[in-house]
């Protein structure tokens, strides 16, 4: 009876239960798309810019075995600074876009007039190096360019000689022992050797480099005793997302055939770098790091914000054009509901029965609905971000969830005048 | 015993007394009529005696039962089980059948069951239109679903506002006869009428004037003859 009635209205109010269908239809198509877009395509972009921005860390082989096995680093093996410039003549050295080596180790920190004496790491290295290539080729290169995000308070020290008495200290350092831009330090290794230094800058990292100091390259290898000695390279280049043969030649360059080979040496996979950065660095390892660049995140973020006001909005505008169609259609159908009413129908039964309409109605539009997102997620998908878009089972709930309250939202106003009608009112109209 | 007891009813809207100080009291079995002009209280009456308002002041008790101070939900309640109501209109839902119709009164009531709303229509004399949509039914014939429909829960009054006011001279006769047979059953008939012969044809009349009651008349000496006129049964 209740079923066959709404059927019967459904079927009486056929434009109005169609437009609203149509509403339901356009809202989730689109929340559909978008969702689906955003777990999809935030996934797989997310997952490109990795492998864009890759960053590769070249240890001594000694170093990253032991840092793998007992997660020690190793201090007595280095590599060579001179090693560090040939990684621009490798075969896909011009996709590396910056590099910089670095000669890592421990020294003890005092300060004159202070009561201080601490050990701390120290990081040497090229911050803005120029070199010239034996190619000809000029180049500069250096941290500052692979730190963008460090946020310096003072300045940043450069490669000047006068550069070689300053360093930067990381902010724990700093308010750890109340250390501030200008300060004199002194700074002395084991061998005895002895600098005194002024504080340039210091850097928020987010990491544990804010407890280190920093040194130009030249200035650590002093201290140290270890001349032309450097601990680690890091590598910023630009990679080919990885494949299947790709993956295939990480595990084992060995295992592929003569023209794989070929082929994964001249395309610039991360692994293939790796590879080519181990042929001109003597005892080195190459391994990429994983890590999203601050910026590669920003981007995301705004289009996944993008996405769901989007989302936001299209729901919105549905409840309020459902809300609209259901309060005209409820006005409309006023003497009949009020008759309800005084054949002894309370007032949720009424309402009951114009939100199993419009429920019915807005399930029906739903899957329509969800069915062509799915369709305008791919569009979008090749076209924008040229891949295919993986379907989320979980968008089925989520729309569903969002239909079900665009739908009461949209049903309050028709709700409330239901609540309000008299049978007395709509009865006795002459 | 009354069923039906107004004590001091007024409804008042803003400065108009649309009822003053009512008092009246119906036995159950009764059959009465209300007249009156235009505008003088009738409608505002038999929604107050019908549970779909409240009076301003003063009680109404309908089966023991003091409805001047219920909320919505059980007035609602309360209408359902005791009373049956029929209107000028006829207000017949346009694309249910006339079974239909009738089922909705039970479904709200209790349960649909269509054997009983059949048996139902046959004693308003419907039974071979149970199945035509109220568009294919004449005035009278759609009233008499009306009436079927008011009586399907068994109430123990019918309300009627004007039940006769849409229809012609043989259709009033029809409905008449069928009130005739519900008063023989002992259903409480409560009719509001312009008509004097329908009026005339029940125990007891009363006259509204500027909500009051300026006249009661006990008819009962001339009840059975007025009925026989009346009535085509
Ligand atoms: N909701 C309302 N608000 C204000 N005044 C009302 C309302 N309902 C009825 N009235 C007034 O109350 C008075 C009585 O109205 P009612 O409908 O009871 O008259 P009636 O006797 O049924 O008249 P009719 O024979 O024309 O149907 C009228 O003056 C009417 O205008
Ligand atoms: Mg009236």
């Amino acid at each position: 009876m209740f079923l066959r009635m709404i059927l019967k209205t459904l079927a009486r109010q056929k434009s109005k239960m169609l437009m609203i269908a149509f509403t339901v239809v356009l809202g989730v198509s689109l929340s559909t798309a978008m969702i689906n877009v955003m777990l999809g395509v935030g996934d797989k972009v997310n997952r490109e810019l990795k492998v864009y921005g890759a960053n590769i860390n070249v240890k001594h082989k000694d170093a990253a075995i032991m840092g793998e096995l007992y997660g020690l680093g190793v201090n007595d093996k280095f590599l060579y600074e001179e090693d560090a410039l040939k990684l621009k003549t490798i075969f896909w050295g011009f996709n590396i876009i910056d590099f910089a080596p670095i000669l890592e180790s421990k020294i003890i920190l005092t300060a004159p007039g202070k009561n201080l004496r601490a050990e701390v790491p120290i990081n040497g290295t090229w911050i803005e190096k120029h070199a010239i290539l034996q190619t000809g080729e000029e180049l500069n290169t250096g941290l500052r360019a692979l730190r963008t995000w460090w946020d310096v308070k003072g300045e940043w020290i450069s490669e000047n000689e006068a550069d070689l008495n300053s360093v930067m200290i990381g902010n724990s350092l700093a308010s750890k022992y109340n250390i501030n831009v200008g300060d004199a330090l002194r700074l002395s290794s084991n061998n005895g050797v002895v600098k005194n230094v002024i504080v340039k800058g210091i850097y928020n990292d987010g990491g544990n480099a804010d407890e280190a100091v920093l040194t130009n390259l030249t200035t650590a290898q002093e201290l140290l005793n270890l001349s032309g000695k450097i601990s680690s390279i890091e590598v910023s280049a630009l990679t080919t997302p990885d494949n299947d043969l790709a993956r295939k030649a990480a595990q084992n360059p060995s295992s592929l055939s003569a023209e794989e080979y070929e082929t994964w040496y001249c395309t610039a996979y991360v692994s293939a770098i790796c590879h080519q950065i181990q042929e001109v660095v003597r005892d080195g390892v190459a391994r990429a790091v994983r890590q999203v660049a601050e910026s590669e995140g920003t981007i995301l973020n705004k289009t996944t914000l993008l996405m769901i006001l989007i989302t936001i909005l299209s729901s919105i505008g549905s409840a309020l054009a459902i809300s609209n169609l259901i309060t005209a259609s409820v006005i409309e159908r006023s003497q009949e509901l009020g008759l309800l009413k005084a054949l002894g129908a309370y007032n949720y039964q009424i309402i009951l029965l114009v939100l199993a309409e419009v429920m019915l109605t807005g399930l029906a539009g739903g899957i329509v609905g969800y069915f062509l997102g799915i369709a305008f997620a791919q569009i979008i998908g090749q076209t924008v971000f040229g891949s295919y878009i993986e379907i989320a089972q979980v968008v089925i709930l989520i729309v569903g969830i969002i239909l079900f309250l665009v739908t009461i939202a949209g049903s309050i106003p028709a709700i409330r005048y239901l609540m309000a009608l008299k049978p007395t009112e709509v009865l006795h109209g002459k | 015993m009354p069923i039906l007891e107004l004590k001091n009813v007024s409804k008042i809207y803003g400065s108009l007394r649309a009822l003053s100080d009512i008092n009246l009291s119906v036995n159950a079995g009764d059959w009465l009529s209300i007249m009156g002009p235009s505008g003088s209280g009738k409608t505002t009456m038999i929604n107050i005696i019908g549970c779909m308002d409240t009076p301003s002041t003063g009680s109404v008790i309908l089966d023991g039962v003091d409805i001047s101070k219920e909320n919505a939900a059980n007035l609602t309640r309360i209408r359902r089980d005791k009373i049956g109501l029929i209107f000028q209109q006829f207000h017949l839902i346009s694309y249910l059948t006339a079974v239909e119709n009738v089922m909705i009164a039970q479904y709200y009531h209790s349960m649909p069951d269509e054997a009983e709303a059949m048996e139902a229509l046959e004693k308003v004399g419907l039974r071979e239109r149970a199945h035509h949509l109220p568009a294919q039914l004449s005035g009278g014939e759609q009233q008499r679903v009306c009436i079927a429909r008011a009586l399907i829960n068994s109430p123990q009054i019918l309300l009627g506002d004007e039940p006769t006011g849409n229809l012609d001279e043989e259709n009033e006769g029809i409905v008449v006869d069928i009130f005739r047979r519900l008063h023989d059953e002992g259903v409480t008939i409560i009719i509001v009428t312009h008509d004097p012969e329908v009026g005339d044809v029940a125990q007891r009349k009363i006259i509204l004037e500027h909500g009051k009651v300026i006249q009661d008349i006990d008819q009962s000496a001339t009840f059975g003859e007025a009925l026989k006129l009346k009535s085509k049964g």
